[in-house]
């Protein structure tokens, strides 16, 4: 079965003649290029070449994205400070164009760390539940229920957010519903699964010991998740932290649907906002390609690089504090 | 127990005394050094192997017996950071040079493991998978071999019957006769039996070990052991090993009665190890 | 408060906490599904979209997704396979290894929007093919890869050793070991996480936004001629998507059923990516049943 799916992979079968001992040893057991090189040196190359396709990708990504990204300083003249500093965002003012990003750096950033404040608690409790309080059936029912949320594609949880949760903010809490809130919501609840599932693996890899000793103590449950095991496993429950904050910063289009899309700096929770990923998500189509706006959207999308960048560096470090 | 083996050799002094005649060697080990790492686990060995008999390695556990075995067909290649130094001359060719195409010697030097391990494929499938990559081809040619090997192996009677069953059918006996039966359809002119029937049932223990027997008819057969009855009872010459050295080496009968060695006679009396 | 409270209390909040999360699930899945379901019939799933009218179906962007998906699946399999194989067996320790592993996290944690975004430079702009079934394809690999590599690798690594030993020992190359031995052991484990990696890549839009496109042309299902720009087959025509419908007909559509429309679209896609997850757990429970019977 496997050979019809690999089809590559046959034309590479070696072809051996049938060892004779009839013929010397030397020519039997030295390498020779005939036989050597025939189907093991093509096996290799093929694997490293899938190896070197994967380094390739990530080095022409960082180089591709880096010099488009830069471009606008570069070649147009934005000045990097207005970029990162400036509220001003008017890039299609003929007379006085205004290329002020940090509405949309303060909206990721914000939209990022709301919803990992609502998504770090309820994910790490889950854990918790499912590894502390009901080990036997909470784990069965929360963890089918946790690989769904993650099934649910991010248009849908926007769909969704548009559909029901925009209206009910505006009806119930105020404001247009397109808002900071809704956009924290939806990712929270898309983040929530990473967190959770982290959460988990690094609560139920502490070692038993630790739970026996706090009880052996006479610690309630509670001291002991507090004080024993949260402390233990804290490194862990950062990254795992970490990671949903890392897809929370990326995710573009679910929060494009809910967060209102305005280009100023939101005032409170319920006022709309604008995010790097759905001001590129918007522009990107509307824009001539290798205008000074549409090179603005490319340095948006180098921060977004380097944000990821930053997070993998944040969770290395983590993981090395980990270990020690 | 220690008289069980001694009658059974006295019985056999006779046949022998007659064989101890000099027979033509097939492997020449010359100060073979085995590292892993910086540790070194075989300390300059030499010996001289036998053709057509069979060799029992003997020694505690971590002694180098294993690793020694496993060097003979460069099985320790897979290791990283193993090492090996010295000679191991076969067929006028040092086994562990560079120049070794490690996949043509492993076709004359087979190896069979402790734990049995088919393919998880049918009996047929586990004989042939080798064949075809060795290029036979032909479905005639290739009943034939795998019906001569099955032979060989003393499992023909078991398995004709069944050939297209899943290996993982037969029981633990039958599995490690079927990867004999694999190996020898290669035509191997060397053996190494890594602990062949340890992970066996006694009634197992006793046919590989009769298979053995006869099979030093054509085969040279190299087995390590921690059975020193099992030595004692199929081996012609047996080499007792003890921290990465050889502390004796010598025909089994005089190993068992009358080894040289303080050390050897302990061990086999079951003192340590 | 004695440390019994708050014990009682903890334990309380950590129910309550598991309710909301398993509620959050039961109202999502219930909302998609009643919205979605009285919208999904043959006519909604084999008509074609419309612009501007009421009435339009998604036969295309079903279409297109599997197809999309499809062609992803053919070029990222043999490449995650071969990086699974190249981490699980060849690679040795040291610099080149870790370089590799660095770089397969990277991919892994790319935004999507930035790989529609490198893919729009890359697959739409440089090669100057516009947006196209096959950019949106290399995209969606590149989205994808690190997933069937990881996957591979693992199941490699997960073949016992000693059938790889048996192997070698025979005078099998290392090669031919791989094929003819590690692979087949490891191909269920390798199909679960492709089956699974298949549902992400099928709800994926941000990466195709800019690489396969917001718009189909006119298919005619009869032409099965791939080099034909009518053909649906043709790898070189913009495709959108079900997911990326779902997102433009409520960001940027001008039709007046928009909400029939998602609904009936998002129920589809998330029944679709349901069908992967059961597909894919059915076949792992299979295989588990399968190797501990035998053992």
């Amino acid at each position: 079965m496997h050979q019809c799916i690999y089809p590559i992979m046959t034309y590479f079968r070696g072809v051996w003649c049938i060892m004779e001992k009839l013929v010397p040893a030397k020519d039997r057991l030295l390498k020779s290029n005939k036989n050597w090189l025939d189907g093991e040196l093509r096996g290799k190359i093929l694997v490293i070449l899938c190896a070197v396709i994967m380094i390739s990708a990530t080095i022409s990504i960082t180089i591709f994205l880096g010099t488009k990204g830069l471009q606008s300083f570069i070649k147009n003249g934005v000045s990097l400070i207005e970029f990162i500093t400036s509220t001003q965002w008017n890039p299609t003012n003929q007379a006085k164009p205004e290329y002020g990003a940090l509405p949309f750096i303060f909206g990721s950033f914000a939209v990022t760390f709301l919803a990992a404040i609502v998504a770090a608690p309820l994910g790490i409790g889950g854990a918790i539940f499912m590894t502390e309080i009901a080990p036997s059936w909470g784990k069965k029912i929360l963890q089918p229920v946790i690989e769904l949320l993650v099934g649910i594609p991010s248009v849908v949880y926007g769909f969704i957010g548009l559909t029901v949760l925009v209206p009910f903010i505006r009806e119930q809490v105020g404001g247009l519903g397109f808002s900071l809130l809704s956009g924290t919501i939806v990712l929270s609840i898309m983040i929530l699964p990473t967190v959770t599932t982290i959460a988990t693996d690094a609560m139920s890899s502490l070692s038993k010991n630790l739970r026996e000793g706090s009880y052996a103590l006479g610690a309630t449950r509670w001291q002991t998740i507090r004080k024993v095991l949260i402390p233990a496993a804290l490194p862990t429950l950062l990254t795992a932290i970490v990671l949903g904050m890392a897809r929370a910063f990326g995710e573009a289009l679910a929060v494009q649907m809910v967060i209102g899309n305005v280009r100023d700096i939101p005032t409170s929770i319920l006022d709309a906002s604008a995010t790097l990923t759905t001001i590129i998500t918007l522009n990107m189509g509307h824009t001539t390609y290798g205008s000074v706006e549409n090179n603005t959207l490319w340095s948006m999308g180098l921060i977004l690089l380097i944000m990821s960048f930053a997070f993998i560096l944040l969770i290395r470090y983590l993981s090395s504090r980990r270990k020690m | 127990m220690v008289t069980a083996f001694m009658e059974k050799t006295t019985e056999n002094q006779a046949v022998q005394s007659s064989s101890q005649s000099h027979k033509e060697s097939i492997l020449k080990v010359n100060n073979l050094e085995i590292f892993y790492g910086e540790k070194r686990a075989v300390n300059g060995i030499s010996m001289d192997i036998e053709k057509k008999s069979i060799t029992a390695l003997i020694g505690p556990s971590g002694c180098g017996k294993s690793t020694f075995l496993r060097s003979i067909n460069r099985m320790n290649d897979l290791i990283p950071g193993a090492r090996a130094e010295g000679e191991i001359i076969y067929e006028d060719l040092n086994i562990l040079s560079e120049q070794i195409n490690v996949v043509a010697l492993r076709k004359e030097i087979g190896m069979v493991f402790q734990k049995p391990n088919p393919f998880p494929k049918s009996i047929y499938e586990n004989i042939t998978h080798a064949l075809k990559f060795a290029g036979i081809k032909k479905k005639s040619k290739l009943d034939e071999i795998v019906e001569e090997s099955l032979k060989k192996a003393a499992l023909w009677e078991e398995v004709k019957d069944r050939l297209h069953k899943s290996a993982l059918s037969l029981s633990g006996g039958q599995q490690q006769r079927l990867c004999i039966a694999r190996t020898i359809a290669m035509k191997p002119t060397v053996m190494l039996l890594d602990e062949p029937s340890s992970a066996l049932d006694p009634i197992s223990n006793a046919k590989v070990e009769d298979l053995i027997v006869d099979l030093k008819q054509e085969y040279s057969i190299i087995i390590v052991t921690h059975n020193m009855q099992q030595a004692s009872r199929i081996s012609d010459k047996t080499a007792f090993f003890l921290s990465g050295d050889i502390i004796e080496y010598d025909y089994t009968e005089k190993i068992f009665t009358n080894p040289a060695v303080k050390k050897t006679e302990e061990y086999i009396s079951g003192r340590f190890g | 408060m004695n440390s019994k409270t708050a014990d009682r209390i903890a334990t309380g909040v950590f129910i309550a906490i598991a309710i909301i999360i398993i509620s959050i699930l039961v109202g999502l899945f219930s909302y998609i599904l009643v919205n979605g379901l009285k919208h999904i019939s043959l006519d909604f799933l084999t008509t074609p979209s419309s612009n501007v009218r009421a009435g339009g179906g998604i036969r295309d962007q079903l279409f297109n997704s599997f197809y999309i998906l499809f062609i992803t699946m053919l070029i990222a399999l043999p490449l995650g396979i071969g990086g699974g194989i190249y981490m699980a067996e060849y690679a040795k320790p040291g610099k080149i290894t870790d370089i590799v592993r660095s770089c397969i996290e990277v991919l892994a944690s790319l935004p999507s929007i930035v790989i529609g975004m490198f893919g729009l430079l890359m697959f739409v702009n440089l090669t100057g093919w516009g947006y196209t079934i096959l950019g949106g394809a290399l995209a969606l690999t590149v989205f994808n890869l690190p997933v069937i590599v990881r996957v591979s690798e693992d199941a490699i690594r997960a073949v016992p050793s000693d059938l790889k030993e048996a192997s070698l020992a025979l005078g099998i190359t290392k090669w031919h070991t791989i094929k003819t031995v590690l692979l087949p052991s490891a191909f269920p484990t390798i199909l679960t996480g492709a089956i699974l990696a298949a549902g992400r890549v099928f709800g994926e839009a941000a990466a195709l936004l800019f690489t396969a496109g917001l718009s189909t042309p006119r298919l005619d299902y009869a032409n099965w001629n791939p080099f034909s720009s009518q053909s649906p087959l043709n790898i070189f025509r913009p495709a959108e998507t079900l997911a990326v419908h779902i997102w433009s007909v409520n960001t940027q559509g001008l039709i007046p059923d928009v909400e029939d429309v998602s609904n009936g679209s998002a129920a589809v896609l998330v029944l679709s990516v349901l069908v992967f997850n059961l597909l894919a757990r059915w076949i792992g429970s299979m295989i588990h049943k399968k190797v501990t019977a035998s053992k």
